[in-house]
């Protein structure tokens, strides 16, 4: 322990009680805490991903390493970011979640897609072409222990993007990181200390404090609060809906907690093994999820008011584990692990259908928990009969799948196009 | 002194000695806890949570900890046992499920070789004999392909199987007492429903005892028929589950349950957290540890909060066994007019 920090500095045991610090008071706790952020659907998007895709090739063992095959960890993913909104990424590990947060950023060159900021597309750029881009585009990390270079200096740390990008003048640096560390709620006078100084949560702190340095438009959060004891991750939850107020930036927020990603994102999507099966408004899709897996992954977090009744609660169990994403299984990837699938999911992929003014589905039986259609809602517009095979009769009806939503949607109950009135 | 309960910890205190000063890990925790029942023992880092259950199963012996109290399983003080005394008992009538399944199992041995290894240490049995009962085992808990399986190492294994490895290694000497550090944290939420029905199956099965470490109020409430909340290495609220967490006394126990939003609740409740940072076990303040983050101390008259620790007394709701360790006078109240509805608005509106 550095000998810098007042509070250990002498073994004694006596602690006079007027030198402890008084609590805040109820008042100023709820004041610092936010109810779930909302949604201003008519806001401009920031960022449109359409058909993102991200390969990583395997090779054969051997000295010639012939290329044998790819991890699909990201098969074609479509959403839009509205400014000032926030959209949850969610998933088991190992969906692609993170790796798609990674393309965005382009800490990974995705293998096709398109990813348009502004009227530029992220994809496509270069890395020099990506320099002034990257000032609008940042990331938070999830381990604060590994993300901060322990032999620099919170200043430096932070510092290191204005110094890089030219932000201020070079004797401003220090200041304008002391007004950077006093937006995240940390001490100013700290900047020349070291991150194993710090708590976890500060140093989440100062992770969330070198992302705004740059004063980004969207910051990509992979897990930002995953790593954090509970009351700590409520904490930086405010903190970052301060920040996305104060500053109106947009968030990818990637989590696996389905509760902190309820409170943060008043859109999420769900990714299964590299694609997104659902896609919602957090009302939709907490309270009537369409798709099999979205009502199996809710259904399987514990839930604390269970204690008044005792025992587990109903759940959908979902058996054995996710599929490897080299070799994906045909048709709907969920299919293996699906309490409802049948002959036409192995054969045909279901489309990504709007169901909803903000709801999308991607499944044959969409609908809501106990009312699963008995014949695939999506089979006419396929072009398919019921078990999948073609069918010479059906005309298939152009499916768009646009990143956004649009104005008409499919309704899952009449069957057919509506328009709301 | 106490035989009635199958495990009884009494005033248990695990020191260690630094050159700050002494840590106090865990000071005066007293629980008890019978054959076939739960207990959930919920805490951030740091508040002793694993300290204290390492110390029943042990572990902390060759360390510079010091150790006092009493730990009685069955009649027996488990402190007051010698090294190869306890060995004996290790893995055979105590067994323990860590939370990384990859650190706690070997990377250079097959995982049936590992399990084989803990059922004949405690057993003569040959090796063909032991390979067969760990198959058994590794079938019980639901890894498919048992005979193959066997010969596998940990890298081929996911992190739910690698976990139901863990949970076969720890059974297959049907132990008496089973201790579960944070068994389902690293796990997705799928899989942890998985384990977790797994554990109950099985405790049904050979009735044992359960202590569930955990910082998920949610697995708490679904698992454990007691539960122990922790603070900075003493027990702040201890009671039957249906009571602490319907009707929690300690400040500290609400801040945990409205830090964490509750996805089958209304979407618009605000998080609220607990301010400030857990504490340092050195120097412990001499009033209540939890003071410095409590916004309810306001409430109690004068300074007491910051001087007096109070004891762990029966609560107000009178609920059997219910015992809390705060000064508010009134917690029920306050926790019907100002917490709950920021806690569980529906629960709230039921009553």
């Amino acid at each position: 322990m550095a000998d810098t920090d007042e509070s250990q500095t002498d073994g004694q045991n006596s602690v006079d009680p007027s030198e402890v610090e008084d609590a805040p008071s109820l008042d100023e706790v709820l004041q610092q805490s936010h109810k779930p952020t909302e949604l201003d659907t008519t806001a401009p998007p920031v960022l449109t991903v359409d058909n993102l895709r991200m390969y990583f090739p395997v090779h054969s063992s051997g000295v010639i390493r012939r290329k044998v095959g790819d991890v699909q960890a990201v098969d074609g993913i479509s959403f839009e970011i509205l400014r000032g909104g926030s959209l949850g990424l969610v998933g088991e590990s190992g969906c692609g979640k993170s790796t798609a947060g990674r393309a965005i950023t382009r800490l990974y060159k995705p293998t096709g897609g398109s990813a348009k900021f502004g009227d530029r597309d992220l994809v496509k750029l270069s890395t020099r072409e990506l320099k002034p881009l990257r000032r609008d585009v940042q990331m938070i990390f999830q381990d604060p222990y590994s993300s901060l270079n322990p032999r620099h200096s919170i200043g430096s740390i932070i510092g290191a993007p204005l110094r890089i990008h030219n932000m201020v003048p070079k004797k401003q640096t220090l200041s304008r990181v002391q007004e950077l560390l006093e937006v995240v709620g940390l001490n100013p006078e700290h900047y020349n200390r070291y991150p194993n100084e710090f708590s976890g949560g500060q140093r989440q702190r100062i992770g969330i404090a070198r992302a705004l340095a740059l004063q980004p438009k969207l910051i990509v959060a992979d897990e930002p609060v995953s790593a954090l004891d509970v009351s700590i991750q409520a904490q930086v939850i405010n903190l970052l809906q301060d920040l996305q107020k104060e500053f109106d930036i947009a968030f990818l927020f990637i989590a696996h907690d389905l509760a902190v990603v309820r409170h943060f994102c008043p859109e999420i999507a769900v990714m299964y093994l590299g694609k997104i099966v659902e896609i919602a408004d957090r009302e939709t899709l907490y309270q009537r999820p369409n798709h099999p897996y979205t009502q199996a992954l809710l259904s399987a977090v514990p839930d604390v008011k269970q204690a008044a009744i005792g025992g587990r609660r109903e759940r959908i169990m979902l058996e054995g584990d996710v599929p490897s994403p080299i070799n994906p299984p045909s048709g709907c990837r969920f299919r293996t692990r699906c309490p409802l699938a049948r002959e036409i999911c192995a054969k045909v992929e279901p489309p990504m259908v709007q169901i909803g003014p903000r709801h999308k589905v991607a499944c044959h039986f969409a609908g809501e928990l106990g009312n699963h259609p008995h014949d695939p809602v999506t089979a006419r517009m396929l072009g398919v009969d019921n078990d999948g095979n073609p069918d010479p009769g059906a005309t298939p009806t152009e499916i768009e799948e646009t990143p956004g939503f649009n104005d008409v949607w499919f309704d899952l109950k009449e069957r057919r196009t509506v328009k709301p009135s | 002194m106490n035989n009635e309960h199958f495990l009884s910890v009494n005033d248990l205190q695990v020191h260690f000695k630094t050159a700050d000063g002494i840590v106090k890990a865990t000071d005066g925790l007293s629980y008890t806890l019978d054959r076939g029942k739960t207990l959930g023992i919920v805490g951030e880092s740091g508040s002793g949570k694993s300290v204290s259950s390492s110390a029943i199963m042990g572990l902390h012996q060759g360390t510079s900890a010091r150790i006092e109290g009493n730990v009685w399983l069955d009649g027996v003080d488990l402190l007051t046992l010698s090294p190869p005394e306890m060995r004996k008992l290790r893995g055979k009538e105590i067994a323990m499920i860590f939370q990384d399944p990859l650190s706690a199992l070997h990377p250079y041995y097959t995982v049936g070789h590992q399990i084989a290894e803990a059922y004949r240490v405690h057993n003569a049995v040959s090796k063909k004999h032991a390979r067969k009962k760990v198959v058994e085992m590794l079938e019980l808990v639901g890894i498919p392909q048992p005979e193959r399986r066997f010969d596998g190492y940990p890298h081929e294994y996911s992190g739910g199987m690698r976990q139901r490895a863990m949970i076969a290694m720890a059974l297959i000497n049907d132990p008496s007492l089973l201790i579960a550090d944070e068994p389902t944290t690293a796990l997705d939420v799928t899989v942890q429903a998985q384990i977790l029905d797994l554990l109950q199956k099985l405790q049904k099965e050979f009735n044992t005892a359960i202590i569930m470490i955990t910082h998920d109020l949610g697995v708490v409430a679904e698992m454990a028929d007691d539960a122990l909340v922790m603070y900075a290495g003493r027990a702040v609220e201890y009671g039957p589950v249906s009571e602490v967490l319907t009707h929690p006394e300690m400040p500290y126990t609400w801040g945990l349950l409205s830090s964490v939003p509750d996805v089958t609740a209304d979407t618009d409740i605000p998080m609220v957290p607990i301010p400030g940072n857990p504490p340092s076990l050195l120097n412990q303040p001499p009033g209540c540890a939890f003071q410095p983050r409590c916004v309810h101390s306001s409430k109690v008259p004068g300074d007491l909060c910051k001087t007096t620790m109070p004891d762990l007394l029966p609560g107000s709701h009178g609920g059997s066994g219910h015992l809390t360790r705060c000064h508010l006078p009134n917690p029920e109240l306050i926790y019907e007019t100002e917490v709950a509805h920021d806690v569980t608005p529906t629960q709230s509106e039921e009553r």
